[in-house]
């Protein structure tokens, strides 16, 4: 895939500049930053609500956090929806279960890899939530705002990874 | 309306992030693991355009910031901790959305994972208010406030050293 022009990667820096003026674009036109871990909380709210609606109702930080669609939980989406398209329009969609660099690692077991996947998501969330923001809200938002919190974030979000990589991957490969 | 914008927003940005491969769980291992640096490149490219972009809305007056507060405790630990488990899932919670949308089937895995880590995150918030939230509170305060600087001093400074460590990384083939 990587051979053909069509599914060719685009250069990193000018997706990246697309993607920033994308971003005060939005910010232009409805106010809003980008960001993407509040979405994981109303989502989960909303579904807690199908069962627990009352018990939702009174959680402090459900109040804070409502569980509804707002302009960040369609951004989600359209993420979802916008990466489907990409990869359809240039042939590079494909339904993959483990990763290759985790295969390589630890073996084809599509089991093994949708645990840790799943646990990394857990982790991940509630890190993410206690610092409120994630790479978008903290990484770009942030850091482009020159928000001391974005700065700190982003340091420690690296800091935590690189030195979990190393224990999954060793100094290698 | 706001709805609206938010998808389109996001199915633009989806299309960037799926083109340019920052959602691939190998790039962004790649990157924890120093050796493929895509993801830098485009993350700080969009922050020095995004930098200049917004600060010059909102020096006109239209746009705010959305400065969130520095809370040590809370900023500190929830960013080792979320470091921690993106390396485990290899995805963040907006790329794990776009990998899902390339068919990247452990990345719905995750998204679960994630959707679990918020309910408990919700279960846990009182205890955590009361605690880890009240430690180094800052509160909402930026770089140009604590340097003492207006911004436009400091965002040309941003930018060559954000250039500076462009060329380096391209200089060592990352």
């Amino acid at each position: 895939m990587l051979g053909t022009a069509r599914g060719k990667p685009w250069n990193p820096y000018v997706a990246g500049a697309l993607a920033g003026l994308l971003l005060v674009a939005s910010l232009y036109a409805s106010g809003k930053y980008f960001g993407a871990s509040t979405t994981f909380v109303r989502a989960a709210g909303m579904l807690e609500q199908t069962v627990a609606a009352e018990r939702v109702a009174q959680m402090p930080y459900f109040m804070k956090e409502m569980p509804k669609v707002d302009w960040q939980w369609m951004f989600v989406v359209g993420i979802v929806l916008g990466s489907c398209v990409a990869s359809l329009a240039s042939g590079t969609f494909r339904i993959q279960a483990v990763p290759d660099r985790f295969a390589a690692r630890f073996g084809p077991s599509v089991l093994r890899r949708s645990g840790v996947a799943f646990a990394g998501g857990v982790v991940a969330m509630f890190g993410a939530r206690l610092a409120d923001g994630c790479p978008s809200g903290h990484g770009l938002s942030g850091t482009l705002q020159l928000a001391a919190s974005g700065y700190v974030a982003l340091v420690c979000f690296f800091l935590g990874g690189v030195v979990v990589a190393r224990l999954l991957y060793g100094k290698g490969r | 309306m706001d709805l609206i914008f938010g998808l389109i927003t996001g199915i633009l940005f989806g299309i960037l992030l799926q083109r340019s491969e920052v959602i691939r769980y190998d790039r962004q291992l790649g990157a924890l693991l120093l050796q493929d640096m895509t993801i830098v490149k485009f993350m700080l490219t969009t922050v020095l355009v995004g930098m200049v972009g917004v600060y010059f809305l909102v020096d006109l007056g239209l746009a705010k910031l959305s400065i969130k507060p520095l809370i040590l405790g809370g900023t500190v630990l929830g960013g080792l901790t979320f470091g921690a488990g993106w390396a485990l899932l290899g995805y963040c919670p907006g790329t794990s959305g776009g990998a899902l949308g390339e068919g990247r089937l452990d990345a719905l895995a995750g998204i679960l994972g994630m959707l679990v880590g918020a309910a408990l995150f919700a279960e846990s918030y009182p205890l955590l208010k009361a605690t880890v939230l009240t430690w180094g509170d800052y509160g909402k305060v930026t770089l140009p406030q604590l340097m003492d600087q207006h911004h436009w001093v400091l965002i040309p400074w941003f930018c060559l050293l954000g250039y500076v460590l462009l060329r380096w990384l391209h200089k060592r083939g990352l």
